[in-house]
């Protein structure tokens, strides 16, 4: 058991996108899907416990491992690149893509009143947010959701995951910050 | 002040607002925020008042104010219209408030805000959480300071209008010598900012001569700002507005 523990933590270190149990379950030529999951919780719980310098993250619908973001301090400047920022915007748009999507472009522009074209673009371009398909209305229209690379980018297990407006209204501060 | 802006259409310049700055629910909520008002009973008549200054002061700007802008107008004068007319009693009880024609977008509006705000604290990727890969979602490295936040235009315009009315009247008497175009201004604070890592709005401001200039420098600000160039941060703390080089 120690060992496909091992090998599973190999195949989380080797791989370069969060890796599903099915991805697991076919490398390894076993339809045991329960032990595997129970490997990935031990792994979870010991690099927690042992207060390790990563931790495994449930994302995207896989696990991934991830530095501490309490070391974010000394993890940035390991790195030359940094992120591409995501602007207030670009913010927004994509708040109202991930609650209300299938959505469409003038569903976005009426919520928040200015044109989002731009925004959009540059979304659709950093492959945050995808077109899911076409609307039956005049025209066409594309209706717009988040990618997979949306929940990777935000530490996301899936969309559900995402607090509720209604939550997030009742439990923020009187008015949203109008920075980042 | 209308008249010294002549002179600056002989080269007509305009500012889009676009996507980049804040629609009219932005400004609705500056306002409602600013006045420390509650958005489930709004002033009508004051905000709107408030609300057409900015416009106003916009247009002399030569800044685009967007349709929508004035669509917000045209709800807001009518809000108010209807608020003035007297209820009849027998009807009062379905009668709505007038103004929930305002709250309601404004309260999907706010929503959507926070919903943002929450993604803006989540662990980023390749920000706050890394994995051993590097992901491509990346811009080349530059110095970010953390304790400098991004300002909103409408705060940004209430900071020209203090430097605007600190600036004394007397030096405006000479307003058609010399007026340098955004586009010329545009490069001195680029060049300003190559020297220097950053200026302080007030700096970049007070140096200004005439009116004109002030503006000109007002609108070469928002115009980086909007093609990138720069970023308009404000130090928490201080509340004083740097320039960033993009």
């Amino acid at each position: 058991m120690d060992k496909l523990k091992a090998i599973i933590e190999s195949l989380l270190f080797a791989s370069d996108a969060p890796l599903t149990i099915d991805k697991i379950k076919s490398i390894l030529e076993t339809e045991d899907r329960k032990t595997i999951n129970n490997l990935l919780v031990s792994l979870t719980n010991e690099y927690d416990s042992q207060k390790r310098g990563f931790f495994l993250s449930e994302v995207a619908g896989g696990y991934q491992l991830r530095t501490r973001p309490e070391h974010r301090h000394w993890t940035r400047k390991i790195r030359l690149m940094k992120p591409a920022r995501l602007s207030r915007p670009a913010l927004e748009t994509l708040a109202i893509i991930a609650y209300k999507q299938p959505v469409l472009r003038s569903d976005i522009e009426h919520l928040r009143g200015v044109d989002s074209g731009g925004t959009l673009h540059t979304l659709l371009a950093r492959g945050i947010i995808r077109v899911l398909g076409r609307k039956d209305l005049p025209g066409r229209p594309v209706v717009y959701g988040t990618s997979k690379r949306f929940l990777e980018l935000f530490d996301l297990r899936d969309l559900n995951s995402l607090p509720t407006l209604k939550d997030l209204q009742d439990l923020g501060q009187e008015w949203p910050n109008d920075s980042k | 002040m209308k008249e010294q802006l002549k002179n600056k259409s002989e080269s007509p310049y305009e500012v889009q607002l676009g996507e980049t700055f804040e629609g009219p629910m932005d400004l609705l909520l500056h306002l409602v925020k600013k006045n420390e008002v509650d958005i489930y009973d709004i002033p009508v008549a004051m905000i709107m008042e408030q609300y057409m200054e900015y416009l106003k002061l916009m247009r002399i700007m030569n800044i685009d104010v967007a349709g929508n802008f004035l669509v917000m107008a045209a709800t807001l004068a009518q809000i108010k219209s209807r608020m003035l007319l007297p209820v009849d009693e027998e009807q009062e009880e379905d009668e709505e408030d007038p103004r929930m024609e305002l709250v309601r977008p404004l309260e999907e509006y706010l929503q959507i805000k926070y919903a943002a705000e929450d993604l803006a604290v989540r662990n980023r990727l390749d920000w706050d959480v890394f994995t051993r890969n590097v992901s491509e979602d990346t811009e080349a490295c530059e110095k970010q300071d953390q304790e400098f936040v991004n300002i909103s235009l409408f705060e940004l315009i209430d900071a020209f209008q203090k430097i605007v009315k600190r600036v004394s009247s007397k030096h405006f008497m000479d307003i058609t010598v010399d007026t340098i175009s955004v586009n010329a201004r545009i490069s001195e604070v680029a060049d300003l900012l190559e020297q220097h890592d950053s200026v302080s709005f007030q700096e970049l401001l007070e140096g200004q001569d005439t009116k004109g200039q002030l503006i000109v420098t007002f609108l070469a600000i928002l115009e980086m700002a909007k093609s990138q160039i720069i970023r308009i941060m404000q130090h928490v703390e201080s509340g004083i507005i740097r320039i960033f080089n993009g």
